[in-house]
């Protein structure tokens, strides 16, 4: 392959998905506030241009502008750090997530995808991974008490529900034979792989909840408890970074649930890609309305969910996954 | 084995869920807590000192800014002792008003109880679905009253105005509405499955520690013990309306809730019955040197002209002797125990705050209990700071 085209398209694509993700994530704050505020018999934002749709503009112009502040206690390195290290690898996970099929531009074939991995689930995990690094180290670089609290949580609760987020995908590895998240795609031409794992992708949506500190788990943060827990000495454009790093990792997860489940950009007459925007709106939409229901789990009840149900649950989907696919 | 020490924590003054500017201090041992203090005195105004100072009717206004969620309540207790100690008799339609009025603002008191609450253990929605009717309830009570805070209302010797027209629609309106609105509360948290984790057998108070340590109200009767001041002591016509006193089995939190739900259902049943039963007549006492005189006979008679000066001016006298009278607050028994000289002003107001009493047993309750569980039981205690200060 030449080079200097492969860069160029390369680059493209890196400029096109940052920008689109960087307005989805801007636009799903805007979005979750709106629905949380229909479903509250409220109205939500609505005073920054019709409807509200400069909010976040607006949320964004005020947090840069605000004072950035460092406590004297806080170790300073890891504390400027830590939210980098989050919104770095919430965002480094789309390089491997296709939205769509290959099309042909300039007599390329160009893959919608910005890195075709063959490995592309293991580094969605090991980045996954990577960004609690951010929550834990921030909340205990702060060097407050809350903040600690709310690293040690962060700390248990990933550990807990990394493995089985991991667990409850490999049934559906197994099912296409290959950890590329393209080939996962290609595999589910004739039926979604949510027909034959539907305990797996409920599995999933839990333990992904559960990785994304939304309610009923968002331990970390948990605002009533911990007064927001670690990023309680955050401020300014550190702040909004973890904050946008959670929101970009949401929809991380909604994208690979789409990918692994609903069969990714699959669909008839719409474009690929639209498919694809329309499958993660769904799941997006459902952590939204979960978070307007339910009351927040306490931390040991998170731990042994985590451990006495959801694991074994998963562990049980994958022996069953791989005795069916061996028996065929 | 490496020696480990033990995390302290000040949970407060500054906090979303101490209720005020409570201070708790939390010795922890991982997210156990081995001792919480609650440290008080941030609110602190003197109202018991300042009321030393101010005629009967001045200090009746100190009195809406003790549990500031329920002013009507406190004025009525308040108005009760003094009443008590000038031995005056209320007409009915007043007794009946004031029941009523004191009824909505429980409802309305719990209901911000039940939103603050929801809120601590994470349940967003019910916030707002519980702020949308104590909107309506404050509405209502602002157009009778003139604030929605601070309505000092409830006068020595009755009421200071009859309710206006529009009032008998709105209040009917609500309770015809009000109980489906309790079941939409109840649809999201009464049989859920983690509302019912966080709460049940958590924060439990026995009936022998609930009674040894002073506490009243929904906290005492969610351990089962059947103490209600309407019942036990009726006052203002209580015994004239028919109502239960909803009593829970294992004092946890969970039944505090479900006590507390119950009461509000029970006190809309009570404004019902006032609405049908509300007499007609006069709602000030018939005491010329207590009760100051209409608005209307001060333009027209110099005598009314005069004493409305002199009650205004100088306030009223005051038999020598001292009083406790108590009433049934949305939080417990709120008393007022006044010692008079005979002047014109109280020579010692004493209060006794339900919340103070009941965040007695929060040490007691606290130990063993994890962070998430120490901000339940708090809410479950239903405290107001303005009350525990004074």
């Amino acid at each position: 392959m030449e080079t200097v085209p492969f860069i160029l398209e390369s680059l493209i694509k890196v400029v096109v998905v940052f920008s689109v993700v960087m307005l989805i994530v801007a636009y799903i704050t805007l979005l979750e506030r709106k629905f949380l505020g229909f479903i509250q018999v409220r109205l939500g934002p609505n005073r920054v241009g019709p409807c509200g749709i400069w909010q976040p503009l607006a949320d964004g112009i005020k947090s840069f502008f605000k004072e950035d502040i460092i406590p004297l206690q806080a170790d300073k390195p890891l504390f400027v750090m830590a939210p980098m290290i989050c919104f770095f690898a919430a965002l480094s996970m789309f390089a491997v997530i296709p939205f769509g099929d290959s099309v042909y531009l300039f007599g390329r074939k160009i893959k919608l995808v910005i890195a075709d991995v063959d490995i592309g689930l293991l580094y969605i995990f090991a980045l996954g991974t990577l960004g609690e690094y951010g929550v834990v180290l921030g909340g205990w670089s702060s060097g407050n008490k809350y903040g600690v609290l709310g690293a040690l949580r962060t700390a248990a609760q990933m550990i807990s529900y990394e493995a089985a987020l991991g667990l409850t995908l490999i049934g559906t590895v197994i099912l296409a034979g290959s950890l590329r998240l393209t080939d996962i795609v290609e595999a589910q031409r004739g039926v979604w792989f949510i027909v034959y794992q539907p305990f797996a992708f409920i599995l999933y949506i839990v333990a992904g909840l559960a990785e994304v500190n939304r309610t009923p788990f968002d331990m970390p943060e948990s605002e009533s408890e911990l007064a927001c827990g670690y990023n309680i000495e955050y401020s300014s454009m550190k702040f909004a970074l973890f904050f946008m790093a959670e929101y970009a990792h949401i929809v991380v997860v909604a994208a690979v649930a789409t990918t692994l489940f609903l069969g990714g950009w699959l669909g008839p007459f719409l474009p690929g890609p639209v498919w694809f925007l329309i499958k993660v709106f769904f799941v997006v939409f459902f952590f939204i309305w979960e978070r307007a229901t339910f009351p927040r789990l306490r931390y040991d009840h998170v731990m042994q969910f985590g451990w006495k149900v959801l694991f074994p649950l998963a562990l049980l989907n994958v022996v069953v996954t791989a005795c069916i696919v061996a028996l065929k | 084995m490496a020696e480990t020490l033990n995390m302290t924590v000040n949970m407060g003054p500054q906090h979303p869920a101490t209720h005020g500017v409570l201070r708790v201090l939390l010795e922890l041992d991982g997210e156990i807590i081995v001792k919480a203090t609650p440290c008080i005195g941030y609110l602190h105004r003197g109202v018991e000192k300042l009321a030393e100072t101010m005629t009967y009717n001045q200090a009746l206004t100190l009195t809406d800014r003790l549990d500031y969620t329920n002013g009507l309540s406190n004025n009525l207790s308040y108005c009760l002792a003094v009443e008590k100690l000038l031995d005056l008799k209320i007409p009915k339609r007043a007794q009946y008003l004031r029941v009523m009025l004191a009824e909505l603002q429980r409802i309305s008191a719990h209901l911000l109880w039940l939103a603050t609450h929801a809120l601590d253990i994470g349940a967003m929605t019910v916030f707002f679905y519980a702020f949308r009717e104590r909107e309506t309830i404050l509405g209502i009570l602002e157009q009778t009253t003139g604030a929605r805070l601070t309505p000092s209302f409830i006068r020595v010797g009755g009421l200071a105005a009859d309710i206006p027209d529009t009032f008998t629609a709105s209040v009917k309106t609500f309770v015809d509405d009000f109980p489906a609105r309790v079941d939409e509360y109840e649809t999201l948290l009464t049989d859920n499955i983690i509302w019912k984790k966080r709460t049940q057998n958590i924060a439990l108070l026995s009936r022998e520690d609930a009674l040894n340590y002073g506490i009243t109200g929904p906290v005492l009767r969610a351990s089962g013990v059947k103490y209600d001041v309407r019942k036990a002591y009726p006052y203002s016509s209580y015994d004239d309306f028919e109502f239960e006193i909803p009593l829970g089995r294992n004092g946890d939190i969970y039944d505090r809730y479900v006590v507390r739900l119950k009461e509000m259902r029970q006190s809309n049943r009570i404004v019902k019955q006032t609405l049908e039963k509300l007499p007609e007549g006069p709602v000030r006492a018939h005491a010329l040197t207590v009760v100051s005189p209409d608005k209307a006979d001060v333009q027209k008679d110099i005598a009314a002209l005069i004493r409305h000066f002199k009650i205004m001016a100088e306030g009223f006298k005051t038999p020598c002797g001292e009083v406790y009278s108590s009433v049934e607050a949305p939080k417990g028994e709120l008393g007022f125990y006044i010692v008079s000289d005979g002047t014109n002003k109280p020579f010692r107001m004493r209060i006794r705050p339900p919340s103070f009493i009941n965040l007695g047993i929060l040490p007691k309750m606290a130990e063993g209990l994890m962070i998430a569980d120490v901000v339940a039981a708090i809410g479950s205690l239903d405290i107001v700071l303005g009350e525990i200060d004074r």
